[in-house]
């Protein structure tokens, strides 16, 4: 028995069968039921936990097609169209699902049907069953009205009128339904009876491409799972090559034979379709994972997705190897962001900006670097900008001649630093239209302490203004 | 169809990388452009081989990581001196090698760790110092086995330049089992894997050469202002050559090279000519400069 606060009363939602044995109907207050049956067993309802498992069940059913729809709360809708011969026809489909739910402790109610809303109708509202074609008409003109999912009102007003079942009203002209009930009810009545298909709003995209293994037995074998990757893989390389593209993403699903699907993606910086490459990437993915593959009782089928794709012309390897060479690199970088994630394999960027910290952006390698190119340094100068440079800024103490000297002297990490050499100073001003106006001005020193190491220093604030000391900071270092 | 033109393609493909293997310019050597250094060591570092680079002190850690950088660099770069030492470089293939390998990525391995203690790596800074960042491929490891596993991976990849691995301390993973297999790989693709180690101390190794790095005092320009990049270098190991020897060298961006210093003759290079390097000017005019009349009275501050 399952409860919800609905307004001010807790009311039943969900009865079991032996509930509704004993005259309990859904809508009724806990507090009734109660009186009628006190050692009635009630639990509240996890509307949450129940979307999961629905999702997990579609998840489950991706098996038999590609196009799952959630039909909350308590349905799936499968677009079995071109499937069904895969698994033995309608019929035998059919039983494979309800033979599966049934092992998972569920019960199935399923229908097939020529459009989507025929089929919901017949196992919501019917007996659940195959329609054959072309005859959802004759099959469901004796359901209820409630079968068209409008709210108690309208079936209440419906039944008033006399209409107590699709078959009135469908003889009615449906200009005059949807007169009085809106167009929306004259249109869902129309997809019931089959004269009106829809499409559905599958779960997850259907993918571009898709190459499936389906086994008689479940296994556990790592390395025939291996082997069954390889094939995937290889098929799935020659589908793309056919129509002279790449995937971008890979996706690859474990359906074990008790209901878990497990999903790996593999991603590619570019287009690709190398078998070998996407090989390596598989066994880096199995081998970082946090919680390896468990194979439970065994997998029963396995399903490789291609969910991205783009054109991909056949590679023309140029004499001088410098396509090879790139290739080879992104290949490394696919690797890495395999193994680290996105945001660890990175490349510079340079930005149009005097701001020491926002001129360059890390961007991650997996996708392409914007064009824009770094400005040469300045011939025989040193490199005024440092190697190294601290985010946020290391405050340091300083002596300094005033007005605005470099440090004489500073004191960073507990050690004492006598300068020797400093330049300086150069005077950065913040970007007021992404920092605000009081954002500080900072004087920029290059200094050499006595042991040789270069540093870069910089002021905030001056010695004259007002009272609170300037303050100074590390902010790089220097080679 | 399809089969045979990817065995056709995968052929093509072998051969070719064959063809950069094999290469003058991977068997070759990188020279430093330090002719006495390049002498001890045979016409400069092996260029399939592993090399390490110790931070004297963690102080020092700036300064390591610019000579393990230079060495990248002259690793992409055709030197003109190493035709002098090394036979195999044929004349017709320098100026191709050139064009070829100095445009090569240069993959940098770098625990978190490092981030933290010694601050991030400023592509302004990288390319200042020579280095085009948009070459440079960064990964950020979290711990010591992941910059070894990130190393390992790259070095095994002969499109690269050059391999530098930089983790914090002596993690586990690096022992000498790691390091073996750092300069097979290397040996294998013919790139030069360089390991950065800061706050460790020296342990056995598969190294061709191993170097310590400290900070040196830089000649200084006009107004007393910093100048190029030198660095203090102790050969503290080479197999199968002379080591313990000492060498005071200087970045020279403009030539991707690095040049001898001599402590006691400040004048070095003083036939280049350099232009000397101009105070920098205030962006704008808030705070004056102290002009002639330098004010000597001191302050405290922070």
């Amino acid at each position: 028995m399952l409860t919800e606060m609905q307004g001010n009363a807790l009311r039943l939602v969900d009865c079991d069968r032996r509930a509704v044995d004993l005259g309990l109907t859904r809508g009724m207050t806990l507090a009734d039921a109660r009186a009628r049956i006190p050692d009635l067993v009630a639990l509240e309802t996890q509307a949450q936990a129940d979307c999961e498992f629905l999702e997990a069940l579609a998840g489950f059913c991706d098996r038999f097609t590609p196009l799952v729809a959630l039909d909350e709360p308590h349905g799936l809708i499968l677009d079995i169209t071109g499937c069904a011969h895969l698994f033995g026809g309608e019929r035998g489909l059919g039983n494979l699902a309800g033979r599966a739910m049934q092992r998972g402790g569920l019960k199935l109610k399923a229908a097939i049907a020529g459009t989507p809303d025929a089929a919901r109708a017949c196992a919501r509202h019917g007996l659940g069953g195959i329609i054959p074609p072309g005859q959802e008409e004759a099959w469901l003109r004796p359901l209820p009205t409630a079968a068209l999912d409008t709210d108690a009102e309208t079936v209440i007003a419906l039944s008033r009128a006399g209409l107590k079942t699709l078959a009135h009203l469908a003889e009615r002209p449906s200009e005059t339904l949807s007169a009085r009930f809106g167009e929306a009810m004259a249109v869902k009545l129309r997809r019931i009876l089959g004269h009106e298909d829809r499409r559905i709003t599958p779960l997850r995209p259907p993918p571009d491409c898709v190459v499936e293994r389906h086994f008689a037995e479940p296994f556990a074998d790592t390395a025939s799972l291996e082997a069954v990757v390889v094939r995937l893989i290889g098929e799935a390389a020659r589908v793309l090559e056919a129509r002279g593209e790449g995937g971008r993403v890979f996706e690859l699903g474990f359906f074990r034979s008790d209901g878990a699907v497990r999903r790996l993606a593999l991603e590619t910086g570019r287009p690709s379709r190398d078998a070998k490459a996407l090989l390596r990437l598989y066994r880096e993915r199995i081998e970082t994972l946090s919680d390896p593959l468990d194979p439970g009782f065994g997998f029963d089928a396995i399903k490789l997705a291609v969910p991205l794709c783009e054109p991909l012309d056949t590679p023309q390897h140029s004499l001088d190897g410098r396509a090879i060479e790139e290739e080879a690199v992104a290949d490394l970088v696919d690797r890495l962001v395999t193994r680290f994630g996105r945001d660890r394999v990175l490349r510079f960027a340079a930005q149009d900006t005097h701001h020491p910290v926002r001129a360059a952006k890390a961007l991650s390698a997996a996708a392409p670097l914007p064009d824009a190119a770094w400005s040469a340094p300045e011939p025989q100068e040193p490199p005024t900008r440092p190697l190294q440079l601290f985010e946020p800024p290391q405050p340091v103490e300083a002596i300094a001649e005033v007005p605005d000297g470099p440090p004489i002297r500073f004191r960073w990490r507990r050690l004492i630093h006598d300068v020797a050499r400093a330049e300086g100073p150069e005077r950065i001003a913040p970007e007021w239209w992404r920092d605000g106006s009081d954002e500080p001005m900072r004087d920029y020193y290059r200094v050499e302490d006595a042991e040789g190491r270069r540093f870069w220093l910089y002021r905030i604030g001056f010695y004259e203004a007002g009272n609170n000391p300037p303050r100074w900071f590390l902010h790089g270092l220097f080679a | 169809m399809s089969e045979t033109a990817s065995t056709l393609s995968d052929l093509r493909r072998s051969l070719s990388e064959a063809a950069l293997r094999g290469g003058p310019v991977a068997a070759g050597r990188i020279g430093l452009g330090v002719p006495a250094l390049d002498e001890v060591l045979n016409g400069g570092l092996a260029r399939a081989a592993l090399h390490e680079v110790y931070a004297a002190e963690v102080a020092d850690l700036a300064a390591a990581t610019g000579f393990a950088l230079g060495l990248a660099l002259r690793a992409g770069a055709a030197d003109e001196k190493a035709g002098a030492f090394s036979s195999e470089a044929a004349p017709g293939s320098r100026e191709e090698t050139r064009n070829g390998s100095s445009e090569r990525s240069i993959l940098w391995a770098r625990q978190d760790f490092v981030d933290a203690e010694a601050g991030r790596l400023h592509a302004p800074g990288l390319n200042e110092f020579g280095l085009d960042p948009s070459r440079l491929l960064l990964v950020r490891a979290r711990d010591g086995e992941g910059v070894l596993r990130a190393g390992a991976e790259a070095a095994r990849c002969s499109a690269l330049g050059a391999v530098l691995i930089e983790p914090w301390g002596e993690p586990r993973p690096f022992d000498l089992t790691a390091s073996r297999r750092l300069a097979l790989a290397a040996e294998a693709s013919g790139v030069p894997v360089l390991l950065l180690r800061v706050a460790a101390t020296e342990a056995p190794s598969a190294a061709r050469t191993r170097w310590q790095v400290r900070a040196l005092a830089s000649r200084a320009l006009e107004a007393n202002a910093p100048g190029a990049p030198a660095f203090a270098l102790r050969l503290l190991r080479q197999r199968g050559g002379v080591a313990e020897r000492e060498w005071r060298v200087e970045w020279d961006r403009d030539r991707h090279r690095f040049a001898e210093c001599s402590l006691f003759d400040r004048s070095f290079r003083t036939d280049h000519a350099a232009p000397l390097s101009r105070p920098l000017v205030p962006l704008s005019g808030d705070g004056q400069i102290a002009a002639d009349g330098r004010d000597t009275r001191l302050r405290r501050a922070g």
